[in-house]
């Protein structure tokens, strides 16, 4: 369960997030909008990397404020970045045991993360690994040792069409085998549309609409803040 | 065993320590037979090759591993000597006891330093250390090393007589004492290799690939960046502490900020990336130059070769001698192993 109150971040002028409130009580949410909308600074936000100027943010009923970046991780508050963040002088192995070391996790835990989403031959070096398998990586290094909430950004840019199915089979399992909410944002309303049961909707750092993805797709006012109104279109 | 640029593979059990029986073996025979082969002059300049090749070893971690800049290494090596030259008039401890303490009190004031300036990177922390090496180096002028005298600074003036530290029981001759020096010199460069293939080395190889990346998987980056500060500074002040006992003696020029600046372009051309370069950045700073001196070239020419040296290896080989050494070796093992399948 993941809760922002009032989350506001300024940076000067410029509210990127401006007063957003809603609760994420499903298993696999949600997190759309289109460009500029506040979805990354959202991330950065509640992960600890960018310090709201006002609101709560409260996970699994703890107040994760307080919680430097490293500190919310270990919490169990992992995410992944919109660009790869692979270590490309260690092995996948290596990658996911650097996370192993600070969450309390054993080589057992790195084994079965990397058997989780279906890494063969862990000891290549991260610089020789895929774009597929770097994604992969990533995510066996948010679920090792105990998350809570993982929230992954644009996991699917840059994959093929077959890669990402592969992708959502994975995010679907998340929930059930690490007992972790996933949260989700992506460009790719197919991506989002079959593996998140609940969506928010962010424009110009306003929640706009929140509810269930099939719906989400279909409401007039999300659409037109993709699509820009009518008169524009026209 | 000396080559460490990419991730230690899970090798059978027996295979790292043959690589360091491999290495043992090595110092055993350059220890006995560079001083049967080489004239003193050589044998102290390879002395002393050996004892920048740790303090070069540093400067590569911390650049290589990190990416962090230190101009101040040099600054580093002086307080190392300073402290050994000071509590061995002060103390006469044995040899071994002054080297630790020269590496822990070099420890306490490099991360002393470090704890600002970590706050910075890039140009920023090398332009604060560079300070911190000019600094330094006005002091030593200023106060000049210990010798024999008394009060803190340890200075003996007018008629008092002036003392040289003694050189350990077991390395008294050149020869010896060559040998003393790689020996410490292979524990200082094996305590950084341990690091480096261990869970601190992860978690710097996190660190150069992205800050962000690191703080995500839960690595504590200020921590981390200051152990490697620590780890560092102990064996440069070691380093310091061997080349006080070589001569007995320091003198504050050989300790200028401009040093600093060599040293790191010697590691850059020598290879940050492995512990080779290491090696190969103190050869290069100490034996280079003597190489110079025999055959008769002036020694300022070395500043030169050193500016050609850098452009090369920043614009076309950026791991370094060593890093194209490795590329070579592999290339090597390739063509040999085609041979054998073929």
């Amino acid at each position: 369960m993941l809760e922002v109150r009032d989350l506001t971040v300024a940076f000067g002028g410029v509210k990127p997030l401006d007063g957003v409130t809603f609760r994420l009580d499903d298993a696999v949410c949600g997190l759309v909008g289109p460009n500029g909308a506040g979805k990354t600074t959202f991330f950065n936000c509640v992960s600890g990397f960018v310090r709201p100027s006002a609101g709560l943010i409260v996970a699994d009923g703890t107040e994760l404020l307080a919680l430097t970046p490293h500190l919310r991780a270990r919490w169990g508050l992992r995410r992944t970045f919109q660009q790869e963040q692979v270590i490309q002088a260690l092995d996948a192995y290596d990658n996911v045991r650097v996370a192993a070391d600070e969450f309390g996790a054993s080589g057992h835990d790195v084994r079965d993360a990397l058997a989780f989403v279906g890494l063969e031959r862990v000891h290549r070096s991260g610089a020789a690994l895929s774009m597929l398998e770097r994604r992969l990586v990533e995510i066996a290094r948010t679920v090792v040792g105990g998350p809570r909430v993982i929230m992954l950004d644009e996991p699917g840019a840059g994959l093929a069409e077959a890669e990402t199915e592969r992708l959502v089979a994975l995010i679907r399992e998340i929930p059930a085998r690490y007992d972790a909410q996933v949260v989700l944002v992506d460009h790719d309303m197919e991506l989002v549309a079959s593996v998140c049961s609940t969506t928010a909707v962010l424009d110009f750092g306003r929640l706009i609409a929140l509810g269930p993805t099939s719906e989400m797709l279909r409401d007039d006012t999300v659409r037109r803040a993709y699509l820009g109104t009518e008169e524009v279109l026209a | 065993m000396t080559t460490l640029t990419v991730a230690v593979r899970r090798r059978s059990a027996w295979r790292p320590a043959a690589g360091v029986l491999g290495v043992v073996a090595l110092l055993v025979i350059v220890g006995f037979v560079v001083p049967a082969v080489f004239s003193v002059f050589w044998v102290r300049s390879f002395t002393t090759s050996a004892i920048y090749a740790i303090a070069c070893a540093g400067v590569g971690l911390l650049y290589g591993r990190l990416g962090l800049v230190s101009l101040g290494q040099i600054a580093l090596v002086g307080v190392g000597g300073w402290i050994t030259l000071r509590l061995g008039y002060g103390t006469g401890l044995p040899y071994p006891i002054l080297l630790l303490l020269a590496g822990a009190g070099t420890c306490v004031i490099g991360v002393m330093v470090g704890i600002p300036s970590l706050r910075l990177s890039g140009l920023n922390l090398a332009i604060v250390t560079l300070m911190f090496a000019g600094a330094f180096a006005i002091v030593f002028n200023a106060t000049g090393f210990p010798n024999g005298g008394g009060g803190f600074l340890g200075r003996a003036t007018g008629s008092v007589q002036r003392l040289a530290l003694e050189r350990p029981t077991l390395g008294r001759g050149d020869g010896g004492y060559f040998r003393y020096v790689l020996m410490v010199a292979a524990l200082m460069f094996g305590l950084l290799a341990l690091h480096v293939r261990s869970r601190p080395g992860r978690q710097w190889a996190a660190i150069r690939q992205s800050e962000a990346g690191a703080l995500a998987s839960g690595v504590d980056t200020t921590r981390s960046k200051l152990w490697a500060l620590a780890v560092v500074s102990f064996t440069t002040g070691v380093a310091g502490g061997l080349l006080a006992a070589n001569a007995g003696v320091l003198d504050p020029g050989n300790f200028g900020a401009s040093e600093s600046i060599v040293l790191f372009a010697v590691v850059l051309i020598g290879g940050a990336f492995s512990l080779l370069g290491g090696v190969l950045g103190g050869l290069l700073s100490q034996a280079f130059p003597s190489l110079l001196d025999e055959i008769g070239v002036n020694g300022n020419l070395i500043l030169l070769v050193f500016g050609v040296g850098l452009v090369h290896a920043v614009s076309t080989a950026p791991q370094g001698i060593a890093g194209q050494l490795q590329g070579l070796a592999a290339l090597v093992r390739r063509r040999v192993g085609a041979l054998e399948d073929g």
